[in-house]
């Protein structure tokens, strides 16, 4: 398994812990990432909202690199918006010469060209897919049982590309979850909106749409994600909205990664374990107990 | 805020090369059946919903349009494109309207608008965002003394955890200019 990578901007700050988990996790199961040699942002939810031409040249041009790089077609990218934003401009141009052109129009000024050949990938695809639960289950170590877990999809792996799983009622974590001996957590929040960016801009809207999902897993051990705005949102503001509603929805929320890691017997630091900002102490028990 | 919309009387022209003609051509098939509105996760806050504001784009009604708050609350979660009959891309058609409130510099979204047109100009000196200084370039712009406040609690937190710095970062490392540049000479052009 080799992928080429891009990280995107959040995994180099505020999402630090799932670029040290995804790659700590992928060199354990023997894949190989090749990092996009200097990456830039796809633009995020900005460019959108700015400039058609903008939000598809920001992509553009990280997979025009990929292209020249290696002769592999695959690349593995760990946040929703940034998968979104590469796998749209991806399917466009392949699908629309005429996009195509307009694109490599601009890109042409930093003497790059797009040919449309890179093969978009979402971190979840490639783990519940090229990985597999069986495989992780052979490479367990540290099975957690006793610990029951909240499979949160979010929005941007699910739709509008519905590539790898149900976009309304997601299953794929299902098996992964159950592969490292924890229990999944039935709920039907699991592919509803976070909010995204209204926990800057609109934050009353964003705290309703968060509490509503924490609320729905007061009885969980831990929320899993697989997006750093989701992240953030779900772990930033705990004690806000807590307060807010007048009930306690402080809850423990890991990257997918960083789970499966615990799983197979890497350190919690290599999975920056303490970077995350709400692991509850209940949950570290709970982790020490399944051990 | 109730929004009467009266379906036979306002309808206001809009001339092919105004921005609005490129989304009304984008939602034209709508037939108002109201599956977006159901299934928004923030209509609970929009006024109009997303179901009468594609009318009030097909009867060409700005005014009522960009008075709303219902396409600076879309959050791209594309739950209505995926579920409209009639197929439209209708999260792509409430990104177009905020590139118009964008582009006009429209009073009523500067929180949405500044927030994305600062995070842009970081990208476009830096090539990758640079959190503080995005975010500090941001509350300046918005003019608002108590904004700083909401992200404080925030900020602390994750200075504390070391994932965004005070530190002053000079180098532009992978700086876009001549492509934003050329962007702008084409979308200007067409």
């Amino acid at each position: 398994m080799r992928y080429l990578y891009y990280p995107g901007c959040s995994l180099e700050g505020t999402a630090l812990e799932y670029d040290l988990s995804t790659r700590s996790v992928l060199q354990a199961v023997g894949a190989e990432l090749l990092e996009i040699e200097d990456w830039t942002c796809c633009g995020a939810s900005a460019a959108e909202a700015t400039s058609d031409l903008l939000s598809l040249v920001l992509p553009a041009r990280n997979l025009a690199i990929a292209e020249r790089m290696v002769d592999i077609s695959d690349l593995l990218v760990p946040c929703s918006a940034c998968y979104l934003n590469l796998k749209k401009v991806a399917e466009k141009t392949r699908k629309d010469s005429e996009t195509l052109q307009k694109v490599n129009a601009v890109l042409a000024e930093e003497q790059l060209q797009l040919q449309s050949r890179v093969n978009v990938r979402h971190l979840l695809d490639v783990i519940a897919n090229d990985l597999g639960a069986d495989k992780i289950r052979s490479l367990v170590k540290r099975p957690l049982s006793g610990l029951n877990i909240a499979p949160y999809y979010g929005c941007q792996c699910l739709r509008p590309y519905t590539v790898f799983d149900d976009p309304e009622v997601p299953h794929s974590m299902e098996p992964i979850i159950e592969a490292t001996g924890a229990k999944v957590y039935r709920w039907n929040m699991g592919a509803k909106c976070c909010g995204a960016s209204h926990m800057n801009t609109r934050m009353e809207v964003g705290i309703e749409l968060v509490a509503n999902i924490l609320r729905g897993a007061r009885d969980a051990d831990a929320v899993v994600t697989v997006c750093p705005m989701c992240q953030m949102n779900l772990e930033a503001h705990q004690r806000k909205i807590s307060a807010v509603s007048h009930e306690d929805l402080n809850t423990t929320i890991l990257y997918l990664p960083q789970l499966l890691g615990l799983a197979l017997g890497i350190s919690e630091k290599k999975l920056g374990l303490n970077l995350n900002l709400s692991i509850s102490d209940g949950f570290h028990e709970k982790l020490q107990n399944a051990a | 805020m109730k929004i009467a919309i009266n379906l036979e009387t306002n309808y206001e022209a809009v001339s092919d090369s105004e921005p609005l003609a490129r989304i009304q051509e984008m939602i034209r098939p709508c037939i108002q059946c109201g599956t977006c509105t159901a299934s928004c996760p923030n209509a609970f806050a929009m006024d109009p919903t997303p179901r009468q504001l594609w009318r009030l784009v097909l009867l060409g009604q700005k005014d009522e349009i960009f008075h709303s708050k219902t396409f600076s609350l879309c959050s791209d979660c594309y739950i209505c494109t995926l579920r409209c009959p009639r197929g439209l891309p209708l999260t792509e058609a409430m990104d177009a309207l905020k590139q118009i409130a964008a582009e006009e510099n429209l009073t009523e979204y500067k929180y949405s608008t500044l927030f994305y047109k600062n995070f842009l100009s970081s990208v476009r000196r830096h090539g990758r965002v640079r959190e503080m200084e995005f975010m500090t370039n941001y509350f300046a712009a918005l003019k608002d003394p108590l904004a700083p406040f909401r992200f404080a609690s925030l900020g602390m937190k994750l200075m504390a955890k070391g994932k965004v710095s005070l530190k002053w970062l000079p180098k532009a490392r992978f700086p876009l200019e001549k492509m934003f540049q050329k962007i702008n000479e084409l979308e200007k052009r067409t």
